[in-house]
């Protein structure tokens, strides 16, 4: 069922084009364009189109976060919203599913005009809303999740069998396929959210919302989903997919919306588009898409993974006999989808986490599960979740550059911290580093995702390290972050470090890692070369399909 | 903002007390006597004259004690209610220390004081294991601790028990103290309540300054960043129920030896509880622990007072305390309260994390 | 449990991969074979235990039953509201409450009515004080979003207060009297162990059946269930989370009523802070019976096994152990459960999190 995606895609990195001024629309951008949009919707002629925003305002304190966006959708059409973190895409559909309230603009459902006052307002209508952390309750069955809020009762009493029925029935349809009986946590990813696709579709969904649907999937579940949204639309539903990644937007959408800063930037329709020229429409700027870095000179290996093992939360083997090695002054990249031992790998090396098989050694010396002596090894870790390992929200950026170095001098003598030489530090990194904050005693939960990020760069890697342990480093991170924790980590490389890269943004891989290593159920896979490999052959590494390739 | 936070920490709990009173005065009311009349008993025994001063603090010495118990636990990000029970291991085996060594004066108050303090560290730091390494939650342990104290400690005292007092007769008390070990008055200020205000400075000391108060908080506000940057989540959390229960301990010590002369069990209920309303009330500031702890300190000092009075039980501060604990924790009440939206944005505070490991 | 990891073939239907599914029967004997050994074991050691010494096991299995039966209806309070998202940290606050205020409705009462209706009315108002105390947590967790443990010590420090302010000393009230089933309680052990006890007491089972169907079968239960586990996910779907965190702190209010109400039922007066940890005890019951009625049930009946032991014990002075220690027994127990027991329980997700809809 798959169709596998465009063979011309482009994977080889994109220049950027000449800039377009994309301020106004580009529809009317010239006779070109506006060909193009004729042929895209002869129902759109007749009928009035299924969804239509005008000038939609939304403010928060102290943001204007969508500012006069105007959107149309029609019926079996598939719109691609598009835009950077911030941009304001979320806030724009929470409008429209009725979580926001808009405080200035209109919205036509199917010609008339409505204001949903709440979630339940909106799927009333037929619209519904597949959120980017999936609104589903882990230890109910899948039939549960799909009718709860609608459940078929007799008498009080759940209908448990007509449930299953109805649920199964409407998979077949759709070609959904999925077990009413499985308990939705037990289930993988890309099963779930076809949970929430027929969650969407049990009430009767005509318009439906996808956020940021394939941040999760693997290459090929994103074109299971993608084939799954172009069903759907055939079907005559009215979908919006949310996404940054512009080589989906290019395959399944009709038409792209693109918002900046708030601001709808312009209409485009699909056909013609290219992933330069919609990246430019998304940041404004020309984007370098690859980090300049000279060739990596190598030296000894510094971390040496062999056949690890690692338990996770739930005591299973998330880690399942992984090695890999990685020597000073280059990138290993390792690539995987979210969820294959990724954080169990990072923590178990970083000593956070025991190891209970195989082992990890630093310069030789074994990593124990001590943090601290770990650290002392000359290990640096830029943690996945930031908010939740990295900082504490609530301490200033000083008490956060010392976090673990607090205790030792010159920031404390004999269990007395010395709150002068605190500050100097900071003062210093906040400076270095561009953190871009009123001042040290700032407490770090008030800061931007990038500006967060940047306090821990600075806390790992403004002394030199052996090893420097990076996990998602750019998640939800602006772009100006980006290239400047990019350019850290090469620096880092450059000067000696060995540098573990997890990352699930193969973009982020492809540009950074001298190598790549694929992590698969708890193994390295494969070590790939980034400048022979492709996207595809990584990503049917990283969904189990790949051949072992020989040690 | 500084300014605005320090005058909402001190506008909201005073605001808590005042409507604490005031829905005090209207059960006082529904029973029948006159909540005037009780206030004036109240205030006349609590802060009229020197007795009555002498008698708050000595009534605000465990309660500053409690409260720090409680306060620092918080810091950690934990809820100790078992202050009861560390109280009374600390009156008992400071009573101990007190009538069977016999050491100069020098020695024997503090030594006393801190193997009270000890014997409620342990109490303590059991908790904190059981928390730590198998997720056993501290509010349950705690107060089934509380129970284990409380009747280990009677036996103590008990007819075959081995601290009972031989002239007792059918009493449950140890012997009473030496005054070698006894903490001494100055005039109507009793030296204990001197040994509570320097705990209160020391405890703000250590969380402010040390890198041992830097770990404390930092496992209270974000355990797994403490992982993360090297710091034992265990160690401190036992560290901190330890040095938490001791501070209850000290509390139970100087009741001990400053106000009963020995240890009978059944003294001073419900001081556990008392402690998370003065932690509170002072917003878990140490320092603010003081003038929190004297307050409801007052409160008790005068409830025998206002009871010669007016017939109004003595138990009405519990319920007074009650709501004033309910209104300091939640500021958004006393806003809904006042209609008032210019109080400061004060979170609330959030314990509440479940019960797992 | 299967990791979240994708799927190598896309196109598998998971459906058809299994195989024929046995009898619900058999399939329910398999999943928990452990109950059944269980249950089988106390049977035969009643039976060995009747055999050895028949007064004293009557005694103790009675005296069971009876200690479990305010840990059951406390800890199905405790369960209905966790299952929902919110701690209760004030069930013994409102059980004392309950106890308190059924004593005095029912002593006032008793000499305009009889002591049958009386009892009904302190029953009544012992179940409405406590869904009052319940539906106050609700208040503060959800209006004030104050944290639910501090908002649960405030009524437990409450009823302490107001219970003993408004105490009056000396009064009375009629026995709750035992229903028997004539004939059946007069069979050896079984009658005594199902047949002569107090209206509360049947309650408590009635209780835990009750909730064990509403639970897993009805619309209620789903949807409780839901909202405990993932509020935001519920909301999104129409249920309304606020209104049914309220209903069911109500509810389980009631069931700590009971719960008050039952411990009058054995003592036949009202004493300051005759709670006794209870409450606590009941969470711990909770824990231990891992959120689920027939879980519940089974702990309160452990607690309740160990409670009447050391009643019986200490009564029969059959060891040289002072009484203090046989008092340490519960809450040590308490604290040995959680610590062994509380390791591998998974509490609703949701618990203690202020919830706000979007």
């Amino acid at each position: 069922m798959a169709e596998v995606s465009d063979p011309s895609e482009p994977t080889e990195p994109i220049e950027p084009t000449e800039p377009i001024e994309s301020t106004e629309s580009i529809d009317s951008d010239g006779p070109d364009m506006a060909e193009k949009t004729a042929r895209s919707f002869d129902t759109s002629d007749s009928s009035p189109p299924l969804l239509e925003a005008k000038g939609l305002t939304k403010r928060f304190p102290g943001v204007v976060a969508n500012d006069s966006v105007d959107l149309t959708l029609h019926e079996g059409e598939i719109l691609g919203l598009l835009g950077e973190n911030g941009a304001g895409k979320s806030t724009l559909v929470k409008m429209l599913f009725g979580i926001h309230q808009p405080d200035e603009g209109e919205i036509y459902f199917r010609g008339e005009r409505v204001t949903n006052d709440g979630p339940g307002d909106a799927i009333a209508r037929g619209i519904a809303m597949v959120h980017q952390h999936f609104q589903l309750v882990p230890p109910l069955t899948v039939a549960e999740n799909i009718v709860l809020g609608a459940e078929p009762t007799s008498g009080g009493f759940f209908q448990r069998r007509a449930a299953e029925a109805r649920v199964k029935e409407i998979s077949e349809q759709y070609g959904l396929t999925v077990n009413p009986r499985d308990i939705v946590d037990d289930l993988p990813v890309g099963i779930q959210q076809r949970v929430e696709i027929l969650k969407a579709l049990y009430r009767g969904a005509r318009l439906l919302i996808l956020d940021e649907p394939t941040a999760v999937l693997t290459p090929q579940e994103t074109d299971e989903l993608l084939a799954i949204l172009r069903d759907l639309a055939a079907d005559g539903v009215g979908i919006i997919f949310i996404t940054h990644k512009l080589r989906e937007v290019l395959e399944v959408t009709d038409r792209v919306t693109v918002l900046r800063g708030g601001k709808g930037v312009g209409t485009s329709t699909t056909k013609g588009a290219t992933t330069a020229s919609l990246a430019e429409m998304m940041v404004g700027r020309s984007v370098v898409f690859r980090v300049e870095k000279p060739e990596a000179e190598t030296g000894d290996v510094v971390l040496r993974v062999q056949d690890l093992k690692v338990r996770d939360q739930r005591r299973q083997m998330a880690v399942d006999g992984a090695s890999l090695e990685v020597a000073a002054g280059e990138i290993l990249g390792v690539a995987g989808v979210e969820g294959n031992g990724q954080r169990e790998l990072v923590e178990a090396i970083t000593g956070i986490r025991p190891i209970v098989g195989g082992s990890a050694t630093v310069l030789d010396q074994r990593v124990v599960h001590k943090p601290r002596t770990v650290r002392d090894m000359g290990v640096a870790y830029i943690p996945e979740d930031r908010e939740r390992d990295g900082l504490v929200g609530t301490y200033s950026i000083a008490d956060n550059m010392v976090l673990a170095s607090y205790n030792r001098p010159p920031f404390a003598t004999r269990g007395v911290r010395d709150f002068d030489q605190v500050d100097d530090l900071a003062e210093r990194l906040v400076e270095e580093f561009d953190v871009r904050t009123p001042g040290i005693d700032v407490a770090v939960q008030t800061l931007s995702g990038g500006n967060k990020q940047k306090v821990i760069v600075a806390r790992e890697l403004s002394v030199p390290k052996a090893l420097v342990v990076a996990s998602q480093p750019t998640r939800g991170v602006d772009v100006g972050s980006i290239e400047f924790i990019h350019e850290q980590l090469v620096a880092a490389r450059d000067a000696g470090a060995a540098v573990l890269l997890v990352s699930a943004e193969l973009d982020e891989i492809f540009s950074l890692a001298d190598r790549i290593a694929v992590l698969y159920e708890g193994r390295i896979v494969t070590t790939l070369d980034p400048n022979t490999t492709t996207r595809e052959e990584v990503g049917l590494f990283m969904a189990g399909g790949g051949e072992r390739a020989p040690h | 903002m500084e300014k605005r936070a320090s005058l909402s920490s001190v506008v909201l709990p005073l605001i808590a007390v005042v409507l604490g009173l005031v829905l005090g005065a209207l059960l006082i009311l529904i029973s029948g006597d006159n909540p005037i009349t009780a206030y004036r008993g109240l205030l006349s025994g609590s802060l009229g004259g020197s007795d009555a001063i002498g008698r708050t603090l000595e009534k605000a010495t465990p309660l500053v004690m409690g409260g720090l118990a409680v306060a620092f636990a918080f810091k950690a990000g934990l809820f100790n209610i078992g202050g009861q029970g560390q109280l009374l291991l600390g009156a008992a085996f400071a009573g101990w220390a007190g009538y069977a060594l016999d050491l100069p004066a020098i020695i024997h108050i503090p030594f006393a004081m801190l193997l009270g303090g000890l014997a409620a560290s342990v109490l303590g730091a059991v908790a904190g294991l059981l928390k730590a390494t198998r997720g056993t939650h501290e509010v349950i342990s705690t107060i089934m601790l509380n129970f284990v104290a409380a009747n280990f400690t009677e036996w103590l005292v008990s007819r075959d028990g081995p601290w009972k007092d031989p002239e007792g007769g059918s009493l449950a008390r140890t012997p009473e103290i030496l005054s070698s070990a006894e903490l001494p008055r100055w005039g109507p200020l009793p030296t204990g309540f001197l040994v509570a205000v320097a705990a209160a400075v020391f405890i703000w000391w250590l969380v402010k300054k040390s890198t041992l108060g830097f770990e404390i908080r930092t496992v209270g506000a974000n355990p797994n960043a403490a992982t993360y940057a090297g710091i034992s989540v265990t160690r401190i959390t036992v560290i901190a129920m330890g040095l938490s229960a001791m501070l209850a301990g000290i509390g139970g010590a100087i009741q001990t030896q400053g106000v009963n002369g020995r240890f009978e069990p059944g003294f001073n209920t419900g001081l556990g509880f008392d402690g998370i309303t003065i932690a509170l009330l002072a917003r878990t500031n140490p320092i603010a622990v003081i003038p929190s702890a004297m307050l409801i300190g007052a409160l008790d000092a005068g409830s025998t007072q206002m009871q010669s009075l007016t017939d109004v039980e003595p138990e009405i501060i519990s319920v007074i305390q009650a709501m004033i604990l309910f209104f300091v924790a939640a500021p958004s009440a006393v806003r809904w309260l006042l209609r008032q939206r210019d109080l400061g944005d004060e979170p609330e505070m959030q314990l509440a994390t479940g019960w797992g490991g | 449990m299967g990791r979240l990891v994708a799927t190598a073939t896309p196109d598998t239907d998971i459906g058809t991969t299994r195989r024929a599914e046995p009898s619900a029967m058999v399939r329910w004997a398999t999943r928990n074979w452990l109950t059944i050994l269980a249950i089988v074991a106390v049977i035969i050691g009643t039976y060995f235990a009747y055999q050895w010494d028949s007064r004293q096991t009557t005694a103790v299995a009675a005296g069971t039953i009876r200690q479990a039966t305010p840990l059951i209806l406390a800890g199905m309070c405790g369960l209905v509201g966790e299952r929902s998202g919110i701690i209760n940290i004030g069930i013994e606050g409102q059980m004392l409450l309950a106890a308190f205020c059924g004593f005095m409705v029912t002593s006032y009462s008793v000499d305009a009515l009889t002591s049958g209706p009386a009892l009904a009315a302190g029953i009544i108002a012992a179940m409405a004080v406590a869904a009052v105390a319940g539906l106050f947590l609700a208040w503060t967790a959800i209006r004030l979003k104050m944290d639910q443990i501090i908002a649960g010590t405030v009524i437990n420090i409450f009823a302490i207060g107001a219970t003993s302010f408004f105490f009056v000393q000396g009064r009375t009230m009629p026995k709750v009297p035992n229903w028997t089933v004539s004939s059946l309680e007069e069979i050896p052990l079984i009658g005594r162990l199902f047949f002569d006890h107090g209206p509360l007491t049947y309650a408590a089972f009635a209780v835990v059946a009750l909730f064990h169907v509403t639970m897993f079968h009805t619309r209620w239960g789903l949807r409780t269930r839901a909202i405990g586990e993932h509020p935001g996910a519920a909301d999104t779907v129409g249920v309304k989370v606020l209104r049914l965190r309220y209903v069911n702190l109500a509810i389980g209010g009631a069931l700590a009523g009971l719960a008050g109400f039952s411990l009058l039922q054995s003592a036949g007066v009202f004493n300051r802070g005759m709670t006794n940890g209870k409450g606590f005890i009941a969470l711990a019951v909770m824990i231990f019976g891992r959120w689920r009625p027939m879980g519940v049930l089974a702990a309160a009946l452990i607690f309740g096994f160990f409670n009447a032991m050391q009643s019986q014990l200490q009564f029969k002075q059959a060891f040289d152990i002072p009484p203090q220690f046989f008092g340490m027994i519960p809450f040590v127990l308490t604290i040995a459960v959680l610590a062994i027991a509380g390791v591998r329980a998974r509490p609703p997700a949701a618990v203690g999190q202020p919830f706000e809809s979007e």
